[in-house]
């Protein structure tokens, strides 16, 4: 029972965390509102969602990237969709990095742009392994038979 | 043959005693059409209707929402194959049909048009808002969208059914109502031709209001 206890406040504590660091916002909570008995694991479904969707989006961002006559209107609009779903899940860094680098493509800024997404894949890359993190948290409360705090 | 499959569906359900109750049920339950080209939106869009006990269909793009709601752009025929859509709800941004096309074209299909039409945008362009009010969107939804957002569609499509019979000319009162209520909406007014209520344009206030400008200002204040 300790154990389990032990693991609920890491839990919560790592919680407290993401969302103090800016990492998860107030969409990430509203995710939760949607979770229950009948769909229990339904953020880390969406969110699974996200990571498989953000990996084709930065491929094809560093691809349109990587040519010699940069389309930026491309580019722009696979941020513009990177910068929905990333919203969406309440990825908050990514979002704000997202923002920034429409305003980059708008002014179409190859070098520019080749830094933004490079950070906009650290960033998001942290969001990942983070979030993983928390997934196998939760995981470990369940097996040991506790339940998952809920987020306030 | 272009042949109203709702009215003989509600007739069915009349005179057949034994499907009476399913049948009954089945169009108490509120049926919506979601569109969105955004995997991830569309679960989180189908989640948040379903657990405000709608039921869902969500699509990709305005054309299989066109198809399904029996418009297909190329056959050019109508006619009613899907349940019957008591909402639809569509992002603004898609690749091919936008929201805002899909919404014109909805609106000018006489089968289709009584179905209330909301679009959902992650940029608040109040250019854009007035745009769909003006085409008959009744509403506008900034992105990402909560579970607050789509409680007050279910209040506000209850109180559809209840006026349809007596308002042919919902979407009007309804702006109607807005303008009134809200003074600070001074955009409003300029926009639409066909209110004739007229609101003074005063200085802005925080309004307590279903109106798409209040989302715009909105934070995290409710819920």
């Amino acid at each position: 029972m300790a154990y389990v206890g032990q693991l609920q406040r890491k839990f919560m504590d790592y919680t407290k965390s993401l969302y103090r660091e800016g990492i998860v916002d107030e969409q990430f909570t509203q995710l939760h509102k949607l979770q229950d008995e009948s769909n229990p694991d339904f953020v880390e479904e969406v969110v699974t969602l996200f990571f498989n969707d953000s990996e084709r989006l930065l491929n094809e961002l560093t691809n349109a990237l990587e040519q010699q006559n940069v389309d930026f209107k491309k580019v722009d609009g696979y941020v513009h969709q990177f910068k929905g779903s990333s919203s969406s899940v309440g990825a908050q860094r990514v979002k704000d990095l997202c923002i920034a680098f429409r305003t980059l493509c708008e002014l179409e800024n190859k070098e520019a742009c080749l830094r933004c997404l490079q950070q906009v894949k650290l960033e998001y890359a942290s969001f990942q392994t983070k979030l993983e993190s928390l997934f196998k948290l939760e995981k470990q409360i369940a097996e040991a038979h506790g339940t998952v705090p809920t987020l306030d | 043959m272009a042949r109203n499959g709702v009215i003989s569906r509600r007739i069915r359900s009349d005179k057949i005693e034994g499907f009476e109750i399913s049948a009954m049920d089945s169009q108490k339950e509120v049926h919506v059409l979601a569109v969105d080209d955004s995997l991830v939106d569309r679960k989180v869009i189908e989640r948040l209707l379903k657990i405000s006990s709608c039921k869902v269909t969500a699509v990709d793009s305005g054309r299989r929402a066109l198809q399904f709601l029996g418009i297909d752009e190329e056959k050019k025929t109508v006619g009613f194959d899907g349940l019957k859509v008591d909402l639809i709800i569509t992002d603004y941004c898609m690749p091919g049909m936008t929201g805002y096309e899909l919404l014109k074209k909805i609106k000018e299909s006489s089968a289709l048009r009584e179905i209330p039409v909301v679009i959902m945008s992650s940029e608040n362009i109040l250019t854009r808002i007035d745009r769909c009010l003006e085409e008959g969107a009744e509403d506008f939804i900034v992105k990402p969208v909560k579970l607050s957002d789509v409680k007050r569609l279910r209040d506000y499509m209850k109180r559809e059914d209840k006026n349809h019979s007596e308002n042919r000319g919902g979407t009007v009162n309804k702006r109607k109502l807005r303008e009134t209520s809200d003074p600070s909406l001074s955009t409003y007014p300029s926009s639409i031709s066909s209110s004739s209520s007229s609101s003074p344009s005063s200085s802005s206030s925080s309004v307590e209001l279903d109106s798409p400008t209040r989302r715009l200002k909105m934070t995290n204040t409710d819920l």
